[in-house]
């Protein structure tokens, strides 16, 4: 799971109001070379929940230098959009859990694929 | 790369190991893959440098090549682990590093799940004939409100039910093609050796 993924996910326990951000727990973390392209990267940051990929990147031990805020004028800075591009994409959760952060239940991680599906109680 | 090069590619990806009917589990095939792929990025430009989703994904042939084609990243949802297994074999075996995968139920998603987070959905859905009737509808209701643009396929037959749809979801719909799918007898039931079925493959877009 990327944490470009990982920033689309929410979840949707029955009787959860805000099942967002999900905590990540992870006990194997990965970092895979992805082709860089600044303008996919640029066009993605508008659609991000910035302080949740943040959050995402520090519970990872992955954030290095990434800033808790935006940078004005992203799009032209190159260095700024590796270190985006770098924890979106190429920063990936082999094994763990996802936490629903107001329910508490856990979403496997196996494999590099997170189990989203509920059980019949909690539809 | 050129549509003959990305057919051939696609032709080595693996497919179901054991087709599970009540998911209605049959492969879309390379030639079918590589031409809607082709097209949508060839005449619409909606895959290179775009955010992907793959609805019901199965071994991941159209997310494979989606990425061949230079997506950002195409995501692949499937409810189904053992398809998801082969998927992940594919794309390590292609060494793609832009796809992910997320295994979940599109008939149970909450309403705005997703909602425009993605560029382009592209699906080849369940076709809703054993026992799961209006799944592709489902399919196609979730897909609506992932992205502005969605690429799919339904039955030939359906298309002024999906038409009526398409017009409630405020979503232009254009028949890009029609296909003669060659459902091959993947299942016990299929009597004959190959099933021909009339199937469109639909452009859905709003402003």
């Amino acid at each position: 799971m990327k944490l470009l993924t990982h920033n689309m996910l929410t979840s949707h326990v029955k009787g959860v109001v805000k099942g967002y951000p999900l905590l990540i727990k992870a006990t194997e973390v990965k970092v895979n070379e992805v082709d860089f392209n600044p303008q996919f990267v640029s066009r993605m940051i508008p659609k991000l929940e910035w302080s949740a990929l943040v959050q995402a990147a520090d519970e990872l031990g992955q954030r290095e230098d990434l800033p808790g805020e935006l940078v004005p004028e992203y799009e032209n800075n190159e260095e700024f959009l590796k270190k985006v591009h770098r924890v979106l994409l190429e920063v990936e959760v082999i094994e763990g859990v996802l936490q629903c952060p107001e329910s508490g239940r856990e979403f496997p991680i196996s494999r590099g694929i997170p189990n989203m599906l509920l059980n019949d109680d909690e539809v | 790369m050129k549509l003959k090069e990305l057919e051939s590619h696609l032709q080595q990806v693996d497919s179901f190991k054991k087709p599970k009917i009540l998911l209605e589990q049959y492969p879309t095939s390379p030639h079918i893959a590589a031409c809607m792929l082709y097209t949508i990025q060839s005449t619409f430009d909606d895959i290179e440098g775009k955010l992907v989703a793959d609805l019901g994904c199965g071994c991941g042939v159209l997310s494979i090549g989606a990425a061949m084609l230079d997506a950002g990243l195409c995501v692949g949802f499937d409810i189904d682990n053992d398809a998801l297994d082969v998927f992940r074999s594919n794309a390590e075996g292609f060494e793609i590093s832009n796809v992910d995968l997320v295994q979940c139920d599109l008939c149970s998603l909450e309403d705005g799940a997703y909602a425009n987070k993605f560029d382009t959905v592209i699906m080849n859905p369940p076709f809703g004939t054993k026992h799961n009737q209006g799944i592709d509808m489902k399919f196609l209701s979730a897909a609506s409100t992932m992205a502005k643009t969605v690429y799919s396929l339904h039955k030939t037959s359906t298309r002024e039910h999906i038409q009526k749809k398409a017009n409630d979801w405020g979503m232009k719909m254009e028949v890009i093609a029609e296909l003669r799918y060659d459902l091959p007898a993947s299942y016990k039931f299929h009597k004959k050796k190959t099933v021909d079925i009339q199937v469109d493959f639909i452009r859905f877009s709003k402003a």
